[in-house]
């Protein structure tokens, strides 16, 4: 992929840690790994400060006092998580990103303050975090390298030794060597248009996967957002307080049910209608001064969202608000490359929030806590390996979409392969509601898509990062529908309404892994029915 | 999408160039930066309160281009609103101590 003679000046460096992703995890992960004492650069596909889901909301924090009130909020949740959550693992996110949250008011970061004037720790601005994080990880001495994509690892045949890219507003490749890698790179949206899109489309994946880890969880990928029509505001607190309503004005009744599933068989019977009108006028305000980007969409075409009706729809926020991940091997975050490690949404979130979403609170503390864990053990393994790692020539690892598995043909049309993604993984009857004829039908398609992105020829530039990020998409949806169909039961946000119900044989984690031939393993080693 | 960038207003800076996400704007030599990959934008507003200038305007239809002109934008005045909003102003962040979105927590509780 990357031609030295097409561009004289290719930025060539070394550097102790590596973070690829510039949201709220690879942030930490940087300043962690830093005040460890690493050298750290940090690479972004686009701006440290705006890319990922969180800049451009307004998240919660799962915030609990040590003590007696969080082992109860621990095991409040834990019956909800279908069984896959590990305590000690809630209960060590929670312990880290108490810390950290503390830290950032210590650092100056501008909470609001409570009626008995005390900052209010459990929310963060997303703009504002990130701005503040952006300022912090400078401040911390690293190198940020904004609109600098990566498409793969490098490998010295015994660790991961870096990442190579482009500098996509400079038009040169780039490569960091380093000894330790952490990927930071978010979740992957299947190309569905919610807030961060633009960046998460499972490069970290896919990476992680040709350097030989493992993925986990990858059935847990069908969370959906209820978003105002066509806007892309996939944020959940305004619609606590909504009501549903078909076309014809019937209301759809929610209550006591899974709303969300609740409205997505509606949706599949025609065009269903929102309305805050449960808001009260307090609430209302709030609403308005606390979500402004929530009422952007509506104040721009001249529709009040309390008094009128408006279309709703669900959008996949896949892996982003979902679970499933890089396997994390350890408390470190490593993922059993060695070298490699992973934080935030690019880790499988399993440990944490089981089989349902973490929503906005704990997957913003995930972010927080696993990006200390990953970049404090990142600098640890580099400072212990980092002169060998150095001596050892590095070869790329990168397949699909650079370098072709075969006879290549000219031509690569990576929309087309886009498109193909949105078509199997965005409907509702397709991933919302799994079944096993539509999983199977889904994926010889996909597989298609994969063949043809193993036998093309490789494209340079801008055409390289959409061809990379067309190969994650495929990637991640032949993984996540490959895991669906293994787990043959319902089970939190996955559902097979050909499975019904959960099944006790499978309070278990699934393990994905492989490129152009997808395996599927169990956590606790038993025996997989043979997926085909 | 994002669907204006206004000459009147915009200062050249580029710091939309800088900051979209998506990196959907071409710097233009004393210029307004073009909108160069529109498809590309993920519709999050963020453009809008980096600019100093209040000279962005993204449209809420996040799937295809509504075609809305600067003077109907400029009459409506929904230049720089959600920076507003928010409390940024020219380009940085303020209004974060005033987020009352801790009382919507525990009202939805």
């Amino acid at each position: 992929m990357i031609n030295p003679r097409r561009v004289a000046e290719a930025l060539d460096v070394s550097t102790d840690v590596l973070v690829v992703g510039g949201g709220p995890a690879g942030a930490w992960a940087a300043v962690a790994a830093a005040e460890a004492g690493s050298r750290v650069i940090l690479v972004d596909k686009g701006y440290l400060g705006t890319s990922g889901a969180t800049a451009p909301s307004n998240t919660g924090t799962w915030f609990v006092p040590p003590g007696e009130g969080r082992r109860a909020a621990i095991e409040q949740r834990q019956p909800r998580t279908g069984g896959l959550a590990d305590p000690r693992w809630v209960e060590r996110t929670l312990d880290t990103a108490w810390d950290k949250l503390h830290c950032l008011a210590t650092w100056g970061y501008p909470f609001p303050r409570d009626d008995e004037g005390q900052p209010y720790l459990a929310n963060l601005r997303g703009p504002d975090y990130m701005h503040f994080m952006r300022r912090r990880v400078l401040g911390a001495g690293v190198m940020v390298l904004d609109h600098h994509p990566a498409l793969e690892l490098l490998g010295n045949g015994e660790t991961v030794a870096g990442a190579g890219g482009i500098d996509r507003q400079r038009s040169r490749p780039w490569q960091v060597r380093a000894a330790a890698v952490v990927l930071a790179t978010g979740g992957c949206a299947f190309g569905e248009r919610i807030l961060g899109s633009a960046t998460l489309t499972g490069d970290g994946y896919l990476m992680a996967a040709e350097a030989g880890a493992l993925l986990s969880g990858m059935e847990f990928s069908a969370q959906y957002a209820f978003t105002p029509r066509p806007s892309a505001l996939n944020k959940g607190l305004p619609f606590r307080w909504a009501s549903f309503t078909r076309q014809d004005g019937t209301p759809i009744s929610t209550e006591g049910r899974d709303r969300h599933a609740a409205v997505a068989a509606a949706l599949l019977d025609g065009p269903v209608f929102a309305q805050y009108d449960q808001a009260s006028p307090e609430v209302r305000q709030w609403l308005r001064q606390g979500q402004p980007n929530c009422f952007q969409p509506f104040d721009r075409i001249g529709v009040d969202p309390f008094t009128e009706r408006w279309p709703v729809m669900l959008r996949c926020e896949g892996t982003v608000r979902g679970v499933g991940g890089i396997r994390l091997l350890d408390d470190d975050c490593a993922t059993g490359v060695p070298g490699l490690y992973a934080a935030g949404d690019a880790a499988s979130r399993e440990r944490l929030t089981g089989a349902i979403s973490g929503g906005g609170g704990p997957n913003s503390s995930w972010a927080i806590a696993s990006g200390n864990w990953a970049g404090r053990a990142a600098a640890v393994f580099a400072a212990r390996h980092g002169a060998r790692s150095a001596e050892r020539p590095v070869t790329p690892l990168g397949q699909a979409g650079l370098r072709p598995a075969r006879k290549a043909r000219p031509g690569l049309d990576a929309h087309a392969i886009v498109r193909a993604v949105r078509e199997e993984m965005l409907p509702l009857d397709r991933n919302f509601f799994r079944r096993e004829a539509t999983l199977r039908q889904s994926l010889e398609r996909l597989d298609g898509c994969w063949a043809d992105l193993r036998g093309h020829e490789p494209a340079d530039g801008a055409a390289a990062l959409q061809a990379r990020e067309a190969a994650a998409l495929t990637a991640t949806s032949r993984w996540a529908y490959r895991s669906a169909l293994a787990r043959a039961e319902s089970r939190g946000m996955h559902r097979r309404p050909d499975r019904p119900g959960a099944d006790a044989g499978f309070a278990c984690s699934l393990h994905a892994s492989g490129l152009d031939e997808v395996r599927l393993a169990r956590a606790d080693g038993r025996a997989t029915e043979a997926v085909s | 999408m994002i669907e204006i960038v206004s000459a009147r207003r915009c200062i050249a800076c580029d710091v939309c160039v800088k900051v979209c996400p998506a990196n959907v704007f071409d710097a233009i030599p004393a210029a307004a930066p073009a909108i160069a990959r529109q498809a590309d934008c993920q519709t999050c507003f963020l453009c809008e309160i980096y600019c100093p200038s209040d000279a962005l305007y993204v449209a809420p239809d996040a799937e295809g281009v509504s075609g809305v002109s600067e003077a109907a934008i400029e009459a409506a005045g929904l230049f720089g609103s959600y920076a507003r909003a928010l409390g940024w102003r020219r380009g940085r962040p303020d209004g974060a101590q005033n987020d009352p979105t801790f009382r919507l927590r525990v009202a939805a509780q």
